[in-house]
């Protein structure tokens, strides 16, 4: 474990870090010195990630949670503060997508999705704020999406979720600014995740052909989970203390053509 | 050290978010070749870098001139060899509608801000090219997103250098370059308290204006250097046409 590290001695809460960006950031986290309270609605996954972080030397729990949920998200917050004493860094990570037009989608589908990337932020944001003024300050990192920024094809619920996640953060960011709390979000672009697979199979597309036309931005390729948990400990880090109410936008070049 | 084994040229290196940017690179490893117009303040900025055990040379630049942002790539290659990270930081302001502007301001403001950043940059991509990848910054600010009071020149040349990074980072991504650009809040640079005076605020006054934001204060160079080098280092790997606000929360809203 590095003694030096960007976050050292900082505790991160992280939702949806069983896999993918959320994993990635879990474990890059810990490595720069911060404590994970890790949490996920798949079990195994989840355990597994915090085992590797243990095992690399960091401190970690793991519980299994369900985000749209207030009283999950309550008892999420009072075990990391039982346990490690306060929280520095909330990173709400958790997301679910849904391509579908507005025609095709279903209300539970809505529901959902809505749920889960929006009001999660909302349930955990309230629960960790006030721990947060007490310390003297925070900073809490959403991720949104390319998608919460341009519109994309089939893709209703997600945009209108994502959308929201970028407003809310600026939202909060004004609100909480003067207690030395610092909001923003991350916008990746196409992300080599298990997300990005499930949408081909979601579109009924090939997964290689989906892939192909996923890479077509200026950099040429999709981007690593971790390269987009390396913008989130950024936004996480000192690094960054004049940056609140920011959408980072981390996408190899996709929306460089978007208004 | 994040840059070690890089070579990054910044313009305007020689005061505020420039300085702070080229002690902050040498820190980290770079080797950095420090462009401005005042020599004495460049000079000063370089024995600086190398009294700290870093490598650092001033090339007397004014990026107006095509001929001179030429020599500057040319001369750091000489120097060290190769060319990584251009900073495109070298900018002017100052505070007129577009009755007060006069058209010599007007074309100071756009020809160091903006035509400064393609100069620099239609030079320095050659041989960023030919190593196989470089990274590109420029300096745009808030006042490139949204408009601001009596600013027009300013806000003109910064929206252009937001959408000219956005267009350089679609031409230049196969390439394996990557181009971004931040955009700064109010900072504590000798810009500040010049834009106060020409306003004819009393300092407290202006200030006062400025903090009035999320988090209540004004940024410093140091805060805007940590952006620069997040974007220059490999950690922004799949960063490229990005406008980055470092601005304490002041366009939130």
């Amino acid at each position: 474990m590095q003694l030096a590290g960007r976050v050292s001695g900082k505790v991160a809460l992280i939702t949806g870090g069983a896999s993918g960006i959320g994993r990635a950031t879990a474990l890059l986290f810990a490595h720069e010195g911060a404590a994970i309270a890790l949490a996920d609605v798949n079990a195994d996954a989840g355990r597994r990630v915090a085992d590797e972080i243990t095992q690399s030397g960091g401190r970690v729990f793991f519980d299994t949670v369900d985000v749209t949920r207030a009283a999950d998200c309550q008892r999420l917050v009072e075990r990391a503060i039982r346990e490690f004493g306060r929280i520095d860094i909330l990173f709400n990570n958790a997301g679910i997508t849904r391509r579908a037009t507005v025609l095709d989608l279903s209300e539970e589908d809505w529901d959902r999705v809505m749920a889960v990337n929006v009001k999660s932020i909302y349930l955990l944001s309230r629960e960790v704020i006030p721990h947060m003024q007490k310390a003297g300050g925070g900073t809490i990192i959403n991720t949104a999406s390319g998608w919460g920024l341009a519109g994309g094809a089939k893709a209703a619920v997600y945009c209108a979720s994502k959308g929201a996640v970028v407003l809310l953060t600026k939202a909060m960011a004004i609100d909480h600014g003067p207690q030395n709390i610092r909001v923003n979000c991350v916008c990746p672009g196409d992300t080599d995740t298990g997300m990005l697979r499930e949408e081909a199979q979601q579109l009924g597309e090939e997964n290689s052909r989906f892939l192909a036309e996923a890479a077509k931005r200026p950099l040429g390729r999709v981007g690593t989970p971790e390269e987009i948990a390396q913008a989130a400990l950024y936004l996480a880090s000192a690094a960054s203390s004049f940056v609140t109410g920011t959408a980072l936008v981390v996408d190899g070049g996709g929306l460089a053509r978007s208004l | 050290m994040r840059l070690e084994n890089k070579v990054a040229v910044i313009t305007g290196g020689t005061s505020g978010i420039g300085e702070a940017v080229a002690e902050l690179f040498a820190r980290e490893g770079a080797r950095v070749a420090i462009t401005g117009r005042n020599e004495s303040r460049g000079h000063a900025v370089m024995a600086r870098i190398l009294e700290a055990g870093g490598e650092a040379i001033f090339l007397r630049t004014d990026v107006r001139k095509a001929a001179e942002c030429q020599r500057a790539v040319d001369e750091t290659l000489r120097s060290f060899g190769r060319l990584d990270i251009l900073f495109n930081n070298a900018g002017v302001f100052s505070p007129q509608t577009a009755l007060e502007c006069s058209e010599e301001e007007w074309d100071l403001q756009i020809d160091i801000n903006l035509k400064g950043t393609f100069l620099m940059s239609k030079y320095a991509l050659g041989p960023m090219i030919a190593q196989g990848g470089g990274v590109i910054i420029n300096n745009s600010s808030g006042w490139g997103i949204v408009g601001g009071d009596k600013a027009v020149a300013y806000c003109a040349s910064k929206g252009g250098v937001v959408l000219l990074t956005k267009a350089m980072a679609v031409d230049h991504g196969r390439q394996g370059i990557r181009v971004n650009c931040i955009c700064p809040g109010d900072v504590d640079t000798p810009m500040l308290p010049e834009d106060a005076r020409l306003r004819g605020l009393d300092w407290k006054t202006y200030l006062a204006g400025c903090q009035n934001r999320p988090l209540g204060r004004i940024g410093t160079v140091d805060e805007i250097a940590k952006a620069v080098l997040f974007l220059a280092s490999d950690d922004s790997s799949f960063m490229t046409g990005a406008a980055l606000v470092v601005d304490g929360g002041g366009t939130a809203d």
